[in-house]
């Protein structure tokens, strides 16, 4: 990392660690949700972005981890913090399974099929054979945690802390994965698979391994989503969900690390300011800007930043460089 | 018995609704394999636009010609002004496009007639004229299928525009070098999926209620029956549409319950992609490397 990187993330760190001491309970819990997404994404983003396996259904492990979380700590008592352990293996399990059959689809079919699992993922849950634990479509309500060793602050500020410290552990674990050698497979199957595979590259295991620890990254965000809003149910991991994710990588930014946070400031907070305008408006501004993303700005909003960046160091150069 | 052959019959009406949404969906994988994410909210909002000249006391087939008229034109429209600029894009991109139409489709909908559930009038009489097993509705529904899928037919075989946009999806390069506008064959191809697609979601109306999101559970059986029949033939879309209908209807009334149908469609998409992708009557697909 160049020094210029460390300092903006340090300012960032400071920034995200000064923000739920500055504004009100509410808006730390939108940020701690907006957290939430940024792990979802990122999770999304290395299975679509650098991978190329293109997935309409994270809702379902979103749901899958949300529900993990739930069942624990509603039937087994479980304390809130020792379920995401157990959410992320399950959903790492989960993904590798599906990512299992999934190796034999390309590009749209698996789109296609995974489009399929988010749609009847909600009828899914319904089921009354699974209400004893999923509590049909009347869903499970959750308890808040409290601030734990008598802290000073409440229950919404410990919240976005332990949102944060998990946050910047999956960041930390995203940036080593792909920076190493499972990254570069990762990108090398998608930009040419034939290829990977004559370099050595086990392409099966990688997908299917990519699929698991991108299933997982989403698992841990339901669970932290569902400790967040203290309640799933069924009705609320429909394939919009699914859908936002996938608005969120577009406009963050495909194959970007800090695409995710991006996405997830997007995603949070527009629908807040357009709600205001009609039910619908948040979701006609989503499909509006997709499709302007596409068309402008295919690299989303961290590509266009980088560029921004490129752009202003070259001229300060070239203004140095002058006598 | 009796139930078993009510069910059966059910499942036929449906799955006729079901065939017209598959045919959609594989008229337009034809000529740009590409799979329209968006295809069931194209029905939806062709179905709302029914409702409103309905209920502006427009009589019903007046109404159901104008509606299938304004899917047409709706469906060109996209092509030319959306899908367009992103047909040789990269796969995502095209899925992207595909869910921002779904999108803001669907929003525009909910936008204008609100998400609150309407109930569609059924142009077929009150009481069973078919027969004991069927409401008048589903042996209409059927019917009307038939008469869609005879007219495609015989437009497809017997027309010189059917010819073009034949020959405009299985050889493009060829097509232009005999003077067919692939570009314009392309996007009557979409207004053509459009349309049908309208009927379908006029005849399913009336089953599920009119809502933005009435299609959700539709697209997906399908998506099943083209998958099952072959994504690149429409007869087989046919086939496979009455086949998902008659299976969905047949387990949900004896076998998994009326909760876990969807799940028939689930089940069978992800079946037909990992066992036999080609489904019973497509192409096998071989990829030089």
């Amino acid at each position: 990392m160049s020094r210029r990187q460390i300092i903006v993330i340090a300012v960032v760190l400071l920034a995200a660690c000064a923000l739920p001491f500055v504004v009100s309970n509410y808006r730390t819990f939108q940020f701690t949700l907006a957290l939430v997404y940024a792990i979802a994404l990122l999770g999304l983003n290395m299975l679509t972005g650098y991978n190329g396996q293109i997935s309409l259904g994270h809702g379902a492990f979103y749901a899958i981890g949300a529900y993990t979380t739930a069942i624990l700590m509603d039937q087994y008592g479980v304390p809130y913090w020792a379920t995401i352990p157990v959410a992320a293996a399950v959903c790492l399990v989960a993904g590798f399974l599906f990512g299992l059959p999934a190796l034999r689809l390309e590009g749209l079919y698996l789109a296609l099929a995974t489009f399929a699992l988010a749609v009847s993922l909600p009828a899914l849950l319904k089921y009354h054979h699974l209400e004893h634990w999923t509590g049909g479509v009347q869903g499970i309500v959750i308890l808040k945690p409290d601030p734990p060793f008598d802290l000073p602050i409440n229950a919404d500020q410990w919240l976005y802390f332990f949102t944060l410290a998990v946050t910047l552990l999956m960041f930390v674990l995203a940036w080593n994965i792909l920076r190493g050698r499972m990254g570069r497979a990762m990108v090398a199957i998608r930009d040419q698979h034939v290829a990977a595979e004559a370099m050595g590259v086990h392409t099966a295991m990688v997908k299917s391994m990519t699929f698991g620890v991108s299933a997982m990254y989403t698992g841990v965000a339901g669970a932290l989503g569902a400790i967040a809003i203290q309640f799933v149910a069924p009705d609320s991991f429909n394939i919009f969900v699914s859908i936002v994710f996938l608005v969120g990588i577009v406009i963050g930014g495909i194959a970007s690390i800090s695409g995710a946070i991006y996405g997830a400031l997007f995603i949070q907070f527009v629908p807040n300011i357009a709600d205001a305008i009609s039910k619908a408006a948040p979701w006609a501004i989503f499909g509006i800007f997709l499709l302007g993303f596409v068309y402008l700005s295919p690299m989303g909003v961290a590509g266009a930043v980088r560029m921004a960046v490129v752009r202003l160091t070259r001229k300060a150069q070239n203004q140095a460089a002058k006598p | 018995m009796d139930e078993f052959l009510r069910q059966v019959l059910a499942g036929l009406a449906t799955g006729g609704i079901y065939a017209s949404l598959a045919l959609a969906l594989v008229m337009i994988y034809q000529a740009t394999h590409l799979v329209n994410f968006a295809q069931g909210e194209l029905a939806m909002f062709a179905t709302y636009f029914a409702w409103s000249l309905i209920d502006a006391g427009v009589p019903y087939w007046p109404a159901f010609l104008l509606t299938v008229a304004f899917a047409f034109v709706l469906g060109v429209l996209i092509e030319r002004v959306i899908i367009r600029p992103v047909e040789n894009a990269p796969v995502l991109a095209v899925v992207v496009v595909f869910i921002a139409l779904l999108v803001i489709l669907n929003s525009v909908a909910g936008w204008i007639y609100s998400y609150t559930i309407k109930t569609f009038p059924s142009p077929f009489p009150e009481e069973p004229i078919f027969g004991k097993y069927i409401t008048s509705h589903e042996g209409g529904a059927i019917g009307v299928t038939m008469v869609v899928l005879l007219l495609l037919y015989l437009f497809f075989r017997f027309t010189p525009l059917g010819l073009a946009m034949r020959a405009a999806a299985q050889n493009p390069d060829s097509a232009r070098l005999v003077g067919i506008r692939v570009g314009w064959m392309l996007a009557l191809g979409w207004g053509l999926a459009a349309a049908v697609g309208g009927v379908a979601g006029m005849m399913v109306a009336p089953i599920v209620f009119l809502d933005p999101n009435m299609m959700g559970g539709v697209l997906l059986y399908a998506f099943a029956a083209a998958l099952v029949g072959g994504i690149d033939n429409p007869a087989g879309a046919v086939f496979g549409g009455f086949l998902v209908g008659v299976l969905e209807n047949l387990l949900g009334a004896f076998v998994i319950g009326n909760e876990l149908k969807l799940a028939v469609a689930l089940v069978l998409i992800i079946g037909v992609l990992v066992v036999k992708p080609s489904g019973f009557f497509g192409k096998v697909l071989v990829t030089r490397v």
